[in-house]
C-alpha cells in the first residue's frame, strides 16, 4: 500500500490550491460520468430491479434451496481440485525435473499441453468421456450419473491447476539460495536426497501464499461447470431466476456471493505471504504473473546468491 | 487419421478458429485502451478516479468471467434486450460485439494490474527528472513514464493476451461459435470420433498460443529497458 502512494506522488508534486482545485474539478466531473453510466445501465433495467425482483432473496428457501447448495458445490469442486492439482503437480515438478532426460522431456511436453488448452476444452472432453467413451462410461452406473459433472469440472481444474503448481514449485526450487544445496552435498546427502528433504520442503512452504491465490482462480473457473450443467453458484443463480423470473437481481447476488469468497481469498494469500515474508529461508514467490491468471511464460525466476 | 480427415471435410474447423481469432483480437485491442485508462485513473492525482480505479478491478478481477458473459449475453442483451448497434444489424454481430465487451472488461482489470506493475519496473528518478524540469502529470506520463512503463509490462501483456485467447472458450457458453462450441457440437453428433476431436482442437491451441508465447518473449528482451 505504502508503495503504490510513494508510486503515485512521484508522478506529480504535491498539489497547490490551483491544483487541489483543478484535481476536484475533474475528479468531480469523472465520478459524475461513472454515476451517469451506472445510473443509465439501471434506468434500462428498472423493470428488473423493483422491490419483487429482491424479494425472493429474503426468503430462506431461497438460500437453502438455491444459493447455499450453489456455493458449497462451488467449493466443493475448488477444493477437491486444488488437492488433485497439488498431488499430480508435484508429480509433474519431479518428473521436469527428473535426471532421466525421457522422463524430464514427457513431463515438460504434459506442463505445457496443459497451460496450452483452455480449461473448458479439457472440462468438455472429460464430460463427455464420461459420457460416450466406452470403459470410462461405465465407472458411473445407476445414481452415479448424478456426479459427471463434477468429475470433469474437477478434472478440467486438476490438469491446467497442476501445470501451474508444477511450474510454482520448480520456480521455487530454483530460487533457493545455492546454499542450501551445497549444504546438503556437504552433509553427505546424495542430490536426490537434498531435493527431497531440504529443497522442496522450502519450496512448498514459499508457494503456500501462491497457492491461496491460485485458489481464486479455481473458484473463477469452477463456474464453467454452468456450462455443463454442473448445479454450482452461477447455475443455481439461474435455476432459482427461472422460478422468480428474476435473472438480472440473481446474477448480482450471484456476483456478490464470488466477490466476497475470493477477496477473502486474496486478503488470506496477503496475510500469509506478510507473515511468511520475515522468515530467511523458503520466502514466497513474487508470481506477479501468476496473478495475471497465466503464469511464468518464460520468466525464470534467477537463483539468488 | 481417416477419421480426421472425416472431420475436417464435415465440420468447418477453420472457421470456428477464425471466430476465436477474431475475438481474440478485437476484445484484446479493447482491453488495452480500458485496461490503460484504469491504470492511468489509478496513478492519478485525482483521488475519486484512484478509488474508482480500484473498486474496477477488485470486482471484475474476482468475479467469474462466466458470469460477466452471461451476464452481458443472456442477461443485458437477450433477457433485457439491450443492443450496441442499431437492431437493424444482424443478430449474431450483436452477439458478437457483446462478447467482445464481456471479454474487454474482464481482461482489462488484468492489463491494468500488468502495466502498474511495468509502472513500478521504472525508476523513481525517471519520474524526478520529469518533474525537475517542469513537466505536468500528465506530459511526464506519456512522454518519460508510459514509453518505458509499456516496455517493462510487455511480459505481464504476454500473459494476459495467451489468457485471453483461452479464455475466449467461455462465450460458448452463450452460444458464440468459436473453437470449444464447435468441439462440443462436433462430440455431440460424432462421438465415436471423441479423441480425434478432442486433440484436434486442442492442437489448434497449442497452435494459436504457442508463437505467441515466444514472440512476446521474444519483445520483452528485445525492448527491454536498459538500466
Amino acid at each position: 500500500m505504502s508503495a503504490r502512494e510513494r508510486e503515485a506522488t512521484v508522478l506529480f508534486d504535491a498539489p497547490g490550491p490551483r491544483g487541489i482545485l483543478r484535481n476536484r474539478i475533474i475528479g468531480i466531473v469523472g465520478i459524475v460520468l461513472i454515476v451517469a453510466l451506472v445510473a443509465g445501465l439501471g434506468w434500462g433495467l428498472r423493470a428488473q430491479l423493483t422491490g419483487a425482483k429482491w424479494s425472493p432473496f429474503l426468503r430462506g428457501d431461497t438460500w437453502l434451496a438455491y444459493l447455499l447448495p450453489g456455493i458449497i458445490n462451488t467449493l466443493q469442486a475448488a477444493a477437491m481440485s486444488v488437492v488433485t492439482a497439488s498431488l499430480l503437480g508435484l508429480a509433474l515438478a519431479l518428473g521436469r525435473m527428473s535426471f532421466s532426460r525421457a522422463v524430464s522431456w514427457v513431463s515438460t511436453v504434459i506442463i505445457e499441453f496443459f497451460r496450452a488448452v483452455p480449461v473448458l476444452m479439457m472440462m468438455l472432453f472429460v464430460y463427455f468421456m464420461t459420457i460416450f467413451a466406452p470403459f470410462i462410461a461405465d465407472l458411473f452406473p445407476g445414481p452415479m450419473v448424478q456426479i459427471k459433472p463434477l468429475v470433469a469440472v474437477v478434472a478440467g481444474l486438476t490438469f491446467y491447476n497442476s501445470a501451474i503448481i508444477a511450474e510454482l514449485l520448480r520456480s521455487g526450487v530454483n530460487s533457493l539460495p545455492r546454499g542450501q544445496t551445497e549444504a546438503g552435498l556437504g552433509i553427505g546427502l546424495n542430490i536426490g536426497q537434498t531435493r527431497w528433504l531440504i529443497l522442496l520442503p522450502q519450496a512448498i512452504t514459499a508457494m503456500l501464499p501462491a497457492l491461496v491465490s491460485q485458489l481464486v482462480v479455481i473458484v473463477k473457473d469452477s463456474a464453467l461447470g454452468y456450462i455443463i450443467s454442473y448445479p454450482e453458484l452461477l447455475r443455481s443463480s439461474q435455476t432459482l431466476a427461472s422460478r422468480w423470473s428474476n435473472s438480472i437481481a440473481a446474477f448480482l447476488v450471484a456476483a456478490v456471493l464470488f466477490i466476497i469468497i475470493n477477496y477473502s481469498l486474496t486478503r488470506l494469500a496477503g496475510y500469509l505471504e506478510g507473515r511468511s515474508r520475515s522468515r530467511q529461508a523458503g520466502r514466497p514467490l513474487q508470481l506477479e504473473a501468476l496473478n495475471m491468471e497465466d503464469h511464468l511464460h518464460n520468466q525464470e525466476v534467477p537463483l539468488t546468491e | 487419421m481417416q477419421g480426421l480427415i472425416e472431420l475436417l471435410q464435415q465440420y468447418n474447423v477453420l472457421a470456428a478458429f477464425w471466430m476465436t481469432i477474431r475475438l481474440t483480437l478485437l476484445s484484446a485491442l479493447g482491453a488495452l485502451v480500458i485496461g490503460t485508462v484504469i491504470a492511468v485513473m489509478r496513478v492519478s492525482p485525482v483521488p475519486s478516479l484512484q478509488r474508482f480505479g480500484v473498486a474496477y478491478v477488485t470486482l471484475i478481477r474476482n468475479t467469474p468471467l462466466t458470469l460477466i458473459v452471461t451476464f452481458c449475453v443472456l442477461g443485458l442483451y437477450l433477457f433485457m434486450n439491450m443492443r450496441l448497434l442499431p437492431s437493424t444489424v444482424d443478430p449474431k454481430a450483436q452477439l458478437f460485439l457483446w462478447a467482445v465487451v464481456a471479454l474487454s472488461g474482464y481482461h482489462a482489470t488484468f492489463v491494468a494490474e500488468g502495466i502498474r506493475s511495468g509502472i513500478n519496473t521504472v525508476p523513481s528518478g525517471q519520474a524526478e527528472a520529469a518533474r525537475a524540469i517542469g513537466l505536468t502529470f500528465g506530459q511526464s506520463l506519456t512522454q518519460v513514464v508510459l514509453p518505458q512503463a509499456m516496455r517493462g509490462a510487455i511480459t505481464p501483456l504476454g500473459n494476459t493476451f495467451i489468457a485471453l485467447t483461452k479464455n475466449t472458450t467461455v462465450v460458448a457458453a452463450v452460444g458464440v461459435a468459436e473453437a470449444s462450441y464447435l468441439m462440443k457440437n462436433m462430440i455431440e453428433f460424432s462421438p465415436q470420433h471423441l479423441y480425434a476431436i478432442f486433440f484436434l482442437m486442442a492442437l489448434g491451441f497449442v497452435i494459436l498460443t504457442l508463437p505467441v508465447g515466444l514472440l512476446f518473449s521474444w519483445a520483452s528482451t528485445k525492448w527491454q529497458v536498459q538500466r
